[in-house]
């Protein structure tokens, strides 16, 4: 949290991956807190497939909807490129949840440009902190790659400033409301990135010692 | 690796649009919702009893209709294009109903034919006309400032910074409208369009419309008509002008620190409170006509003046002519955001303040441009244009202008909506020397060709143009989210409406009829061989495709294909093709026996992804490409 009491949050990937409905649902769970939020995309053309990022942002008063590159308290990053991209985002030292999943863009099949070797260490090289997993095997092992962001959300649950329950709450509504047979397994996904979460921060944490 | 399987995850469904519409209820008056400015201004123009709303879709005006389709007790229409929609709007406004319209940009340059003399006539019914500036071109052809309206055609402009605000004045336009009898523009740019913000919403209060009123001297505007409305026209300015001086839109944050005051509106005011929140502010709502004596006194309370407003310096040379000395754009940006990032950096400059340290520079990674979908029905046509030599392609607004990007390259002009048929005309007319032998091609989709293209291939044919048409039917206006438009068949709600018959319509504008050919763009041996052959013939052609954007309901999946590793020869001519779904794994260079060196491309299809158009089954001469066995497990290919 920054000095003024804002929660900045930058969620990023490529159109089709959820992005925006994610950042969605933690607004709305910010919101059920009594948070003022404000929620913004920068996405180009995302419906082909372009780069969305969103940006969050919440706390007593919101006004403008744009985090600062430098200031993000945490960076979502459903697409290992895309995590890379926006690191910078970050504040020094900050931490990205990330991932792994590589999404290719024509233009790299095409061989115009390279997909980065490793995004993961580009990331560490900078400072940043980094829970990498692949939330794309998980949501298929849990039946559908769409269960992706979900996924996400949970590997965020603990790294807000309020429990995680709030957000799962904030998650299932969503499904109640619209496909309630889509409930149950979404806890699961939920739990599923929260443990993938955990797990990743223990293996960094061990890879120190 | 993994592809992204676009196609599969958004979908266009007409159905869910017509379900959301069975379920809609208002939320309550009072609730507090998470709302995106586009969302704010439709519950705002709900409750402000509007009966009449008219717009051509956008980015990023577009959601404006959408949710307004949703309420009851409201006419919504998704017109051809800006001209008739605004026309429709003051139809209902002359009526005595209060009426809506909305456009991007670029729309009003298509509407403003209608804009300029309807600020004589004025409104019985009160009318909001909110238009949507691209501020950061996040999608569209140029960037432009629509607070130019206000000044060309001497109409009110309120400028929202947020939801709450795009909400509010939404509906205190309608009363200003109705008051003082003139259109008001709503002046909106992405970055309220698009974010979402918290609104708290209230009641909505009916308005019946007062009927239409006969008054040849107020609605029918002949030269001598006009020439006595022109002077209260300018009247009309004294009242706008003393309003905005006192206008509760336009407010003074007293801030402590002096040494810089700024007078700021839309979302640039909340870039400004953010970044400097002990600076003196004035936030102009009602930023036209301009209240040059507030702006005077508050000037008189800072050291110095900045005005930060996006995009044109228009107040700023407005407060410069009228003796205010003041600073904009010496300092900050005529293009793009004025978003904290560049405020503070110009800011401490301008202090002699040390520059904030840049932060750390981003990372080097590829571009992702826009793609077009799995399967698209572009596709086959774009792969056969790129094949075909000595042509000049004039494209147009829509998915298909990304027929300029790789791996097509097969587009070769593009300015505005329509503009495909003139230029390709004028390409014909003006050739050179070196283009003696060019043969000009015109692709147009079908809600641009409703748009304005019409017009371009009526004068094409009536003045003798050599242009072999591609006019794109893929039953959608694919490229701002697949709304309906008279050749879908479909209206606004979803419900079933008159379907042009796009054959018969060329028709009737003097193609011949043996120049006309509908086919499917998924059968690339005909579609090659008749554009061949049509580009020959030097009269104007036009060849219509028939088949669905992938997004919408009509579109029919077919069984997925899989390429065989041993088979595939890494011709390469399927990645061609351009679908996404198609990725290579391998690239590999070898020298032919005639010496030359030639790199192999070696392929998959994710077959997830894949809808089985075929498109790249057709050029594989291997048969390499064959339809996946879907009894095996799914599997993540990583490499
Ligand atoms: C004057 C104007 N109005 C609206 C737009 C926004 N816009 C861009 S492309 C497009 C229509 C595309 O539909 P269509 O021609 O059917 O092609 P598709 O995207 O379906 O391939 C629209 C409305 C614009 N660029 N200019
Ligand atoms: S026309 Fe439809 S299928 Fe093609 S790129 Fe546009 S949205 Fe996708
Ligand atoms: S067209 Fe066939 S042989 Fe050629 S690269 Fe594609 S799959 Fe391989
Ligand atoms: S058949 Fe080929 S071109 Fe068509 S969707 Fe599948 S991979 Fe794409």
């Amino acid at each position: 949290m920054s000095a003024n009491q804002i929660t900045n949050i930058l969620v990023v990937g490529i159109g089709g991956q959820g992005v925006m409905t994610a950042t969605e649902i933690l607004a709305e769970a910010a919101i059920a807190l009594g948070h003022d939020a404000k929620k913004t995309e920068v996405a180009g053309m995302a419906q082909r497939g372009g780069v969305v990022s969103s940006h969050l942002r919440f706390g007593p008063k919101v006004l403008s909807p744009q985090i600062m590159a430098g200031t993000a308290d945490l960076l979502v990053g459903f697409e290992a490129a895309e995590a890379m991209r926006w690191c910078h985002y970050l504040k020094p030292g900050g931490l990205v949840l990330m991932n792994t999943a590589r999404l290719v863009p024509p233009v790299v099949d095409l061989g115009l440009y390279d997909y980065p070797d490793d995004p993961l260490a580009e990331i560490k090289a900078r400072g940043y902190q980094v829970h990498a997993f692949d939330a794309m095997a998980i949501a298929l092992e849990l039946g559908d790659v769409r269960l992706g962001n979900t996924v996400m959300l949970g590997a965020m649950a603990d790294h807000l400033p309020f429990p995680p329950g709030v957000l799962l709450e904030s998650i299932l509504k969503r499904f109640s409301a619209r496909k309630p047979h889509m409930v149950e397994v979404n806890r699961k996904a939920f739990e599923a990135g929260r443990a993938a979460d955990a797990a990743a921060s223990h293996h960094k944490e061990s890879a120190l010692a | 690796m993994v592809r992204c399987g676009i196609a599969a995850k958004v979908h266009f469904s007409r159905n869910t649009r017509e379900s959301n519409m069975a379920a809609v209820s208002p939320a309550p008056a009072t609730s507090r919702l998470l709302l995106s400015g586009n969302e704010a201004v439709a519950r705002a123009v709900w409750e402000a009893g509007c009966r009449v709303a008219a717009a051509y879709p956008g980015t990023p005006s577009t959601e404006m209709l959408e949710v307004i389709s949703t309420y009851p007790d409201i006419y919504s229409e998704w017109s051809v294009n800006e001209k008739v929609s605004l026309e429709v709007a003051i139809g209902a406004a002359f009526a005595g109903s209060r009426s809506f319209c909305c456009m991007k940009h670029v729309g009003m340059n298509v509407a403003s034919d209608a804009l300029m003399t309807l600020t004589l006539t004025g409104v019985a019914g009160g009318l909001v006309i909110a238009i949507a500036d691209d501020v950061g071109l996040s999608s569209s052809q140029n960037e432009q400032d629509s607070r130019y309206w206000g000044r060309f055609a001497h109409l009110p402009v309120f400028e929202p910074s947020d939801s709450q605000e795009a909400y509010e004045m939404t509906k205190a336009g309608f009363d200003f409208s109705e008051k003082f009898q003139v259109p008001v523009i709503l002046r909106m740019t992405t970055r309220i369009n698009h974010v979402k913000g918290l609104v708290t919403v209230g009641e909505r209060v009916a308005h019946a419309a007062a009927g239409f009123k006969k008054e040849p001297a107020r609605w029918v505007m002949t030269p001598a008509g006009a020439g006595k409305r022109i002077p209260l026209m300018f009247e009309r300015d004294k009242v706008l002008r003393a309003e905005a001086e006192a206008s509760p839109l336009n407010i003074i944050d007293n801030g402590r620190d002096k040494r810089v005051g700024f007078v700021a509106s839309g979302p640039a005011w909340m870039h400004v409170r953010e970044t400097f929140p002990d600076a003196p502010v004035l936030k102009l709502g009602f930023s036209c006509p301009v209240p040059i004596e507030k702006i005077r006194a508050f000037a008189a309370t800072v050291d110095k003046l900045v005005v930060v407003e996006e995009v044109e310096p228009l107040v700023e040379t407005e407060l410069k002519a009228a003796g205010i000395e003041c600073l904009g754009k010496e300092i900050l940006p005529r293009q793009g955001e004025l978003a904290p990032n560049v405020l503070k950096p110009a800011i401490a400059k301008l202090l002699g303040e040390p520059v904030p340290e840049g932060i750390t520079a981003p990372a080097q990674v590829f571009p992702r441009p826009p793609t077009m979908c799995v399967a698209c029905p572009h596709l086959g046509v774009y792969y056969t244009l790129a094949q075909i030599k000595n042509i000049t392609i004039s494209g147009d607004i829509g998915c298909y202008t990304l027929g300029a990007g790789h791996p097509w390259n097969a587009l070769d002009t593009t300015i505005s909506m329509g503009a495909s048929m003139g230029i390709a005309l004028g390409l014909d007319k003006g050739r050179g020397e070196t283009d003696k032998d060019k043969r000009i091609v015109a692709v147009i989709g079908d809600s641009t060709f409703l748009h304005m293209g019409m017009q371009g291939l009526l004068d094409m044919v009536y003045n003798g143009g050599n242009v072999t048409v591609l006019l794109l039917d893929n039953r959608a206006v694919g490229m701002t989210g697949g709304q309906s438009n008279p050749g879908t068949g479909r209206d606004i709600h979803g419900q079933e409406a008159p379907r042009v018959d796009f054959a018969k319509l060329v028709e009737s504008l003097g193609v011949k009829k043996e120049r006309i050919h509908v086919l499917d763009p998924y059968q690339l041996p005909v579609l090659f061989k008749t554009i061949r052959d049509e580009i020959k013939i030097p009269e104007v052609s036009v060849i219509i495709t028939d088949q669905p954007c992938v997004l919408i309901d009509d579109y029919k999946k077919q069984k997925p294909y899989e390429v065989i590793d041993d088979k595939c020869t890494g011709c390469g001519n399927c990645v061609d093709v351009g679908c996404p779904a198609i990725h290579v794994t391998r690239r590999e260079k070898v020298i032919k026996p005639s010496g030359k060196e030639v790199e192999l491309q070696f392929v998959r299809i994710e077959t997830t992804a894949c809808t089985g158009c075929t498109l790249c089954v057709q050029p594989c001469a291997p048969e390499a490409i064959v339809h996946a066995d879907l009894t095996k497990p799914m599997r993540l290919v990583r490499h």
